[in-house]
């Protein structure tokens, strides 16, 4: 057993945890934040994605160890009913789901991606690498999500729904000076 | 999984010393790999030491104008970074193509390196795999291997070498440095894989004691004007059926320098030295293009389900080239 700091959503806790436990495991199981999903367990579909230090990654593939004492973010600290988050409103308004079941993390995948492309990453489809900018086109946010498997194919409401808080973001990011985002 | 003993590395001496006095142990970087070969009972180590906060992560200008890659480097920060973006957008593109923006966070270099083939049976503890269990056969010939190789292959194994950003560093004339108690050497990255022969258990030229520290690239003007081109049954989020990576100069209608390598097809990250003998000095014609294709592709062995590859690998060189010559590079 080791002593793992967890730190989720804000909140820090001590557990002892089997070295074997993924980090997917730990969060639904251990802390009950049940929000995070388990669909493929080996990287394939997107359902177990968390953010850490503000990244999204796959908490399936990550061993809870190994992530102590990092900033972990999964839905429930997004947002909350009465105060959602953008995201979660622009996927109730647009139909970006059925089920539900891929949401979470189709939802904290979009938070990392977003920031990947204000950061100016690029991704395969951008025509220009050496750019610094690149538009958020629809072929760019279904490439940047492809990670995000949705079994339901709510890919159009998903891709509105990103589409429209990117464009709310685009909009703020000229309003105001760059400092402030 | 079975009971492992977790070791946290501090330094990388202390990585060192567990893997060369404990056989059994094993390095998780981003652990996108091993973790899951640890769940299906293929990996089974008895210690695992957690390299992922050694301080090799760090992307360095070499003095003599190439790049220094340390092995924790995060394929997502390798993509993004503006030399390789500008000087190897060969490599970005590799990297960008290769798995999903999740794991590309946590994938680092060396992991991507190390990375076990995708073949289905080697993950399959009740098949017959001689890289899994030597001596047991090889279930994909005669079995699907609709994804197998046709180059380097064996009538032991006919694995391909899953990475995408391999196939464009063995393009680049990448150079991988090792580490181990013993000291430091470097190995070119096109002799890091081997041919599986008739011990496809053994993949590279390492030793169990020793980490992989860093990549070098070399300074290589060429290389500003290059694309990776991937070929695969969905658009994204897929292994490569067919991938090429390609560097090319062309002066007065006439090829003066070309790098070529291929991926999806062969048993380790192929450098396709023959069609770059073959284009450079020639005109830059679909016609000259196909050829130099061809004399690479002579020696690949094609089975019932697998077959296609071969001539999708000369269109897709032949694409790849001719898309160099019209858009120029990726960058
Ligand atoms: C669903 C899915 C889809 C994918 N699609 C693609 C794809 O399209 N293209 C592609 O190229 N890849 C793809 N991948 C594979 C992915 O790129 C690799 O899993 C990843 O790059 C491995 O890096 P890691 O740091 O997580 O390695 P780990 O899992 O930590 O390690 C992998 C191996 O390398 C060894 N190792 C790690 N670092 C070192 C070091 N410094 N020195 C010595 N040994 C070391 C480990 O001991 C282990 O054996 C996919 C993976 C998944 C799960
Ligand atoms: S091709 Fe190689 S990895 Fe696949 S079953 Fe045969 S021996 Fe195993
Ligand atoms: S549960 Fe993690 S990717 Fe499917
Ligand atoms: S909404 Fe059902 S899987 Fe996406």
């Amino acid at each position: 057993m080791a002593e793992v700091e967890l730190r989720v959503n804000g909140t820090s806790s001590r557990v002892q945890l089997d070295p074997r436990v993924s980090l997917l495991d730990a969060l639904r199981e251990r802390l009950r934040l049940t929000g995070t999903k388990k669909g493929c367990d080996q990287g394939a579909c997107g359902a177990c994605t968390v953010l850490v230090d503000g990244e999204r990654i796959l908490a399936c593939l990550a061993l809870a160890v190994q992530y102590g004492g990092r900033e972990i973010t999964t839905v429930e600290g997004l947002g909350r009913p009465g105060r959602l988050h953008p995201l979660q409103e622009a996927f109730i308004r647009f139909d970006g789901f059925q089920c539900g079941f891929c949401t979470s993390g189709q939802i904290c995948s979009a938070v990392g991606m977003l920031a990947e492309h204000r950061a100016g990453v690029p991704s395969v489809v951008t025509p220009r690498l050496a750019a610094t900018a690149t538009p958020l086109s629809e072929a760019e946010i279904r490439e940047r999500m492809s990670g995000n498997l949705c079994r339901c194919g709510a890919y159009d409401g998903i891709v509105d729904a990103i589409q429209h808080v990117a464009g709310v973001d685009d909009r703020a990011a000229t309003a105001e000076p760059a400092a402030d985002r | 999984m079975r009971p492992f003993t977790y070791l946290s590395a501090p330094d990388v001496t202390t990585a060192l010393r567990a893997i060369a006095t404990e056989p059994g142990a094993r390095l998780l970087a981003g652990g996108t790999n091993l973790v899951d070969l640890m769940r299906q009972d293929v990996e089974r180590p008895t210690t695992v030491v957690d390299i992922s906060t050694l301080p090799l992560d760090e992307v360095q200008e070499l003095p003599a104008g190439g790049l220094r890659i340390g092995a924790l480097v995060r394929n997502s920060r390798l993509a993004a970074h503006p030399a390789v973006r500008s000087r190897y957008p060969v490599l970005s593109q590799a990297v960008l193509s290769g798995a999903s923006g999740q794991l590309r966070n946590m994938a680092t270099v060396g992991g991507n390196l190390l990375q076990r083939t995708r073949c289905p049976y080697f993950a399959d503890g009740t098949a017959a795999c001689n890289k899994r269990d030597p001596g047991s056969g090889c279930a994909a010939i005669g079995g699907f291997h609709r994804g197998s190789a046709v180059l380097g292959t064996s009538e032991h194994c006919i694995a391909t070498h899953p990475s995408d950003m391999a196939v464009a560093l063995v393009a680049l004339d990448a150079v991988v440095e090792v580490q181990s108690l013993r000291g430091t050497r470097r190995i070119p990255l096109a002799e890091l894989h081997v041919l599986p022969g008739d011990t496809p258990d053994v993949e590279t030229a390492l030793d169990p004691d020793e980490l992989v520290t860093a990549v070098e690239l070399p300074a290589l003007p060429v290389a500003a004007s290059s694309r990776y081109r991937k070929v695969r049954d969905r658009a994204s989020f897929a292994f490569a059926l067919v991938s090429v990576a390609a560097a090319m100069e062309v002066a007065d209608g006439t090829v003066t320098a070309a790098r070529l390598a291929l991926g999806g097809v062969a048993a380790r990250p192929w450098r396709a030295h023959l069609a770059e003998r073959a284009l450079v000095g020639a005109p830059a014609t679909e016609e000259d293009f196909r050829r130099a294709a061809t004399a690479e592709l002579a020696t690949a062995v094609g089975r019932p389900q697998n077959a296609f590859k071969i001539e999708l690998a000369r269109r897709t060189v032949v694409a790849t080239l001719h898309q160099l010559t019209t858009e120029g590079g990726a960058a």
